[in-house]
Order: structure tokens, then C-alpha cells, then sequence
């Protein structure tokens, strides 16, 4: 037996592992890119709101009732825009959360499979319209609509920007609720009707109890998209810092804040571009507790069974 | 004889309380479809009238009769190329990583937690990411490149989540069958597994994309002009090499800053243009929607197992 051709084998084995170890790195680099993204966000957020509580402290911050950045006497309390923030949220989940859950419970206990098939593409587009359609829509369908009902009315609002920002989050908490129930096993069902339940029944007192978890997770989630949705209530509730929880008034939400000040020529390094790093950072914590409580429920109910 | 009588009693209000739950169901789910239809309708009933062949070729004016969108359609172009060259390698890289490399440990954990908690992340904080990284750190301005690079990072969880749930659904067998035939783990993936997920990933990949193109908030927070009334440099030149790169730089507008721009006018007749934008921008993205959609349907019937 010749030397050269084991010894061309072995060198091309090598060149081959050497070429998968090559690419198995190159693949978790682009993994990490999701890693480096998440902690780019909140190196800058962090980075740049130091900054502005080293002008601004944490306490003012907190419990100012005003929030004038840009005035000669400026206050910043972020509750005025949280207010916003939290009357359109609440609006919206009040639309949201029973549409969303009834909807969920018809398709997985009720429908039929050829209404399911066509409802979830439906649902689906629905999901897909992009917001600032939705912000439109709001301010000159829906607001007008509700005028004639509410005549006193103003033109910029949080009732019309939260309805339709539930509607948007409809088929959002439909999916994740549906997904949940059809992870309940059917044993259990038929364990129900053997004693005589209902449809009803069973997805009332069997099915929503077990899959109760992943409602919860589709709830929070639907929260942390409410709390974090912008075009709506920029284009509809209006642009005024406005310390109020009436639905009926103007105000600006901390998204919406954000967009206003990005929308004008404010210098690099200025107070008023710290602020809205600072409400960014206040967002971006926010939808942080949701998101990591939606996925730690989601991941019980994947468990579960 | 009166304990029948309850008993009977109780199976009506029983199934009394079934049929109006199917009541309330249809309900919800024609309020949804009702909402879709009104939206449709609504902008079709406003924006008919600017939609004629100049209002695609003309830019953006002073006079709302002479508007067009050219400006804006040609830039949201130029960023969906940008985004989708960066989002679809990265993307689906990581999805092969995550599904047929990472071994199971904190690092895999850490990836993946991450990637679940930046699809909740609001969209405004990744252009508050941009404005503070893209445009002040490497200083690379609002121009297409960074709107582009933004998007693409606000789409990476959708092309991943959908990436590995595509190979996740690629049966054990065909990877034994590659191993068995000597092949390396890379050949395995690149020759046998991507093949068999290329559907499931360009539904995910469209869904993406779809999204991007219909976002605001993170371009209007990198502070992209709203109006412009030039287009970026061709890509394309006519003397070598032929190949232009200068677009990448150019300062752009896109469909949804327009939108949001002519929204925010008080005068009646660019509220006519916002709703012609609109429509455009919707028919846009329920297109790739509806071929998303339809490509997976496609997939579910064709491939048995």
C-alpha cells in the first residue's frame, strides 16, 4: 500500500472538518446577532438616559405631575405621558381581550373546520394592515362616528385610538388563546361530554381552565403590544402632554412622544433628545416584565401535556 | 315527575346558553370581518379619486392635486432590498443554528430567550436604536442604509421563528438517510433540510417583509425627511463598473412617512391623498400577505410524510 493516497484522504477530511467548523461558527454569529441587538438596545437606552438623570433626578422624574421638556421652566413626570399610555391600553384591552377570547373559544370549540379555514386567514390580514392604516382609519372614520353619538367630542382622542387599537390586537390575542386550547387533549373533552356537558360547558369549565395559562400569556402579550403601539395614538389621541385617565380627552402616549420630538430637528447631545431615550427606556422595561411573563406562561402550557 | 320536569329544564337552558355562545362567536367574528371591510371601503370611498396614473409618477407637493407618491414608493423599495439582504441570511442562519447545531445549554437558552423577548420589543425602540447607534455612533445618517439595517432587525425573530418551525417540520429520517450516506452535518443541512424548508421559510421571510414595509415609527424616529422630491442615485450606471452604490446613502422617504405626513395636514384635500396612500400601501402588503398565505396552504397539502 502506497503512503499518498491515505495521506490525501486524510488532508481532505481535515480541509472538511476544518470547512464545518468554519460554518458552524459563522452560523452562531448570526444567532448572536438577536443577543447583540437586545443588548445595543439597552446599551443606548442606558447610555443616554445617564445622562439625562444626571440633569434630571429619578424622584422628579417619577412624581412631577407636568412634563414640559421643552419649555423655559421644564418638568419632566413621565406619569403625564404614562396616563396616555395606560387609558389607551385599557381601552383597547376592554375591546381586545373579550372579542379576542370569544373568537379563540368559537374557533377551537365550535366552528367547523371549513369556517376555521377560512376565518384564520382572515384573521390574518387583519393582523397584517399596517398600523398607520389603522391611525387613519381611526381618526377619520371612527372618531367621526362616535361624534355623532358624542357630539362634545375633540377631534383627537384616546376613546377612538384605543378601540381601534384593540381591534388591531384582536386577532393577535385570538391566535395565541386558540393555539392554547388546541393544546388541551381531547381526552378531556370527551371525558366532559360522556357526563353530559355541552359545547358550551366543556369550553367553559374544562378547556379555558386548562389551557388557562396560555390565555394568560395571550392577555399579557396582547398588554405589552398595546403599551408599546404607536402610529394609532399619534395619529388619533393627538400630540399634548395631558395628565388625565378620561377617555374622552386628548393626550399623548410615550410612543407618541417619541415619534414628536423625532419628527422635529432636535440637536444631538440637547436635553430634549435625552428625554425621549429616557421615556424609551421607561417603554422598553415596560413591555420587558410582559414579554418575559407572556413566555414564561406560554412555556407551562407547552409543557403541561 | 317534577324532578324530570327540572332536569328538562335545565338541558333547555343548556342548550339555550350553547346556541347564543354560537351567537356571540359569529358575532365577534363578523365584527372583525366588519371592521376589515369598513376600513377597505372607507379608504376606497376617499382616495379613488387621487388614484390615477400621475399620483404614481408625480412627488410630493405643496398643491394636494399635484402630489404623487413617487418618491415615496421608489424609497420603501430601496429599503425592503436592504432589509431583506440582511434579514433573510441572518435569519435563517440562525434558525439552522438554533434547530441543527446548538447543543442544549445557557448559551443556546440565552439565544433563544432573547430572540422571544426582542419580537415584543415595540417597534419605536428599534428606532430609538438606530437614531442613537446607526445615525449618532457610526454616523451613518437617515438614509436608506440605516432605515434598512432597522427594519431588518425588527423582522429577525418573525424570519427565525419561522426558519426553525420550517426545519423543525423536516421528518428525523431524511437527516439519518444523509448520515448514513457519509455526509457532514453542513451537507446534511444545505442538500436535504434547506430544500425541504425553502416553502416554510419565504412564507416567513414574506410575512417579514410585509411587516417591514408597513412600519413608521422606527424611520420616522430616525428622523427620515418627509419631503423629497428627488429619487436616491440609480444602482445601475451606464460606465464601469456599472455598479452604484451611492443609493445606500441617499436620504429617502417612504410610503408610511408620507402617509403619516399627509395625515397630520389640516387641509381637507391631502387627507384625500393620505387615504390614496393608504390604499396602496394596504393592497401592497395583503398581497404578499395573501401569497404568503397561499404558499403555505400549498405546502400543507402537498407534502405527506
Amino acid at each position: 500500500m502506497s503512503q499518498a493516497p491515505i495521506a490525501g484522504r486524510l488532508a481532505y477530511r481535515r480541509s472538511r472538518h476544518i470547512r464545518e467548523q468554519i460554518i458552524e461558527w459563522l452560523l452562531l454569529s448570526s444567532a448572536l446577532v438577536a443577543v447583540a441587538t437586545t443588548v445595543g438596545i439597552v446599551f443606548i437606552l442606558v447610555k443616554e438616559s445617564l445622562v439625562f438623570f444626571g440633569q434630571v433626578s429619578i424622584i422628579d422624574f417619577l412624581t412631577d405631575s407636568q412634563w414640559t421638556p421643552l419649555f423655559s421652566d421644564p418638568h419632566f413626570g413621565i406619569w403625564v405621558l404614562l396616563s396616555g399610555t395606560l387609558t389607551s391600553s385599557a381601552i383597547a384591552l376592554c375591546v381586545a381581550i373579550p372579542v379576542g377570547t370569544t373568537l379563540a373559544i368559537y374557533l377551537s370549540e365550535f366552528a367547523s373546520a371549513r369556517v376555521r379555514e377560512t376565518a384564520k386567514p382572515i384573521l390574518e390580514l387583519l393582523a397584517g394592515i399596517p398600523t398607520i392604516v389603522f391611525g387613519y382609519f381611526a381618526l377619520f372614520f371612527v372618531t367621526p362616528l362616535l361624534k355623532i353619538i358624542y357630539p362634545e367630542l375633540p377631534g383627537f382622542n384616546l376613546l377612538s385610538a384605543g378601540l381601534v387599537m384593540g381591534v388591531m390586537i384582536v386577532p393577535y390575542i385570538s391566535s395565541i388563546s386558540e393555539d392554547a386550547m388546541r393544546a388541551v387533549p381531547m381526552s378531556l373533552r370527551e371525558g366532559a361530554y360522556a357526563m353530559g356537558a355541552t359545547r358550551l360547558q366543556v369550553a367553559l369549565n374544562v378547556v379555558v381552565p386548562a389551557a388557562f395559562s396560555g390565555l394568560a400569556a395571550a392577555y399579557i402579550l396582547g398588554i405589552s403590544r398595546a403599551v408599546g403601539e404607536t402610529m394609532i395614538v399619534a395619529v388619533a389621541a393627538g400630540m399634548q402632554p395631558n395628565l388625565t385617565f378620561n377617555p374622552t380627552d386628548q393626550a399623548a402616549t410615550i410612543t407618541a412622544y417619541i415619534v414628536q420630538v423625532a419628527k422635529g430637528d432636535l440637536p444631538h447631545g440637547s436635553v430634549g433628545y435625552q428625554t425621549i431615550f429616557a421615556a424609551g427606556l421607561t417603554l422598553f422595561l415596560l413591555t420587558l416584565v410582559f414579554n418575559l411573563m407572556g413566555y414564561f406562561l406560554r412555556k407551562r402550557f407547552r409543557e403541561e401535556y | 315527575m317534577s324532578v324530570s320536569e327540572g332536569l328538562r329544564a335545565t338541558i333547555t337552558r343548556a342548550k339555550r346558553n350553547d346556541l347564543i355562545f354560537v351567537g356571540l362567536g359569529i358575532a365577534a367574528l363578523l365584527f372583525a370581518a366588519s371592521t376589515f371591510v369598513a376600513l377597505f371601503l372607507d379608504m376606497v370611498g376617499d382616495g379613488m379619486s387621487r388614484l390615477n396614473p400621475g399620483f404614481f409618477t408625480e412627488f410630493a407637493s405643496r398643491r394636494a392635486e399635484r402630489a404623487g407618491i413617487l418618491a415615496a414608493w421608489v424609497g420603501t423599495f430601496a429599503v425592503m432590498i436592504v432589509t431583506a439582504l440582511v434579514a433573510v441570511p441572518i435569519g435563517v442562519a440562525s434558525g439552522i443554528y438554533l434547530e441543527e447545531y446548538a447543543p442544549k445549554n445557557k448559551m443556546t437558552a440565552l439565544i433563544e430567550i432573547n430572540i422571544n423577548n426582542l419580537a415584543g420589543v415595540p417597534s419605536i425602540v428599534y428606532g430609538l436604536l438606530a437614531l442613537g447607534l446607526f445615525v449618532h455612533t457610526f454616523g451613518l445618517g437617515a438614509s436608506v442604509q440605516t432605515a434598512g439595517l432597522t427594519l431588518a432587525l425588527l423582522i429577525l425573530p418573525v424570519v427565525i421563528v419561522a426558519t426553525r418551525e420550517a426545519i423543525r417540520a423536516v421528518p428525523g429520517s431524511i437527516r439519518e438517510a444523509a448520515y448514513a450516506l457519509g455526509a457532514t452535518r453542513w451537507q446534511m443541512v444545505s442538500d436535504h433540510v434547506l430544500p425541504y424548508s425553502m416553502p416554510g421559510i419565504l412564507t416567513g421571510v414574506i410575512i417579514g417583509l410585509s411587516r417591514a414595509i408597513g412600519e413608521t415609527a422606527p424611520i420616522v424616529t430616525i428622523g427620515a425627511v418627509t419631503f423629497i422630491a428627488f429619487l436616491p442615485p440609480a444602482p445601475v450606471t451606464s460606465s464601469p463598473p456599472f455598479l452604484n452604490f451611492d443609493w445606500l446613502s441617499s436620504p429617502f422617504t417612504a410610503m408610511p412617512i408620507q402617509i403619516f405626513n399627509w395625515t397630520s395636514r389640516p387641509e381637507e384635500a391631502f387627507q384625500a391623498n393620505a387615504s390614496a396612500a393608504a390604499l396602496v400601501l394596504v393592497v401592497m402588503t395583503l398581497l404578499m400577505n395573501a401569497i404568503a398565505i397561499w404558499l403555505r396552504y400549498r405546502l400543507r397539502r402537498n407534502l405527506n410524510w
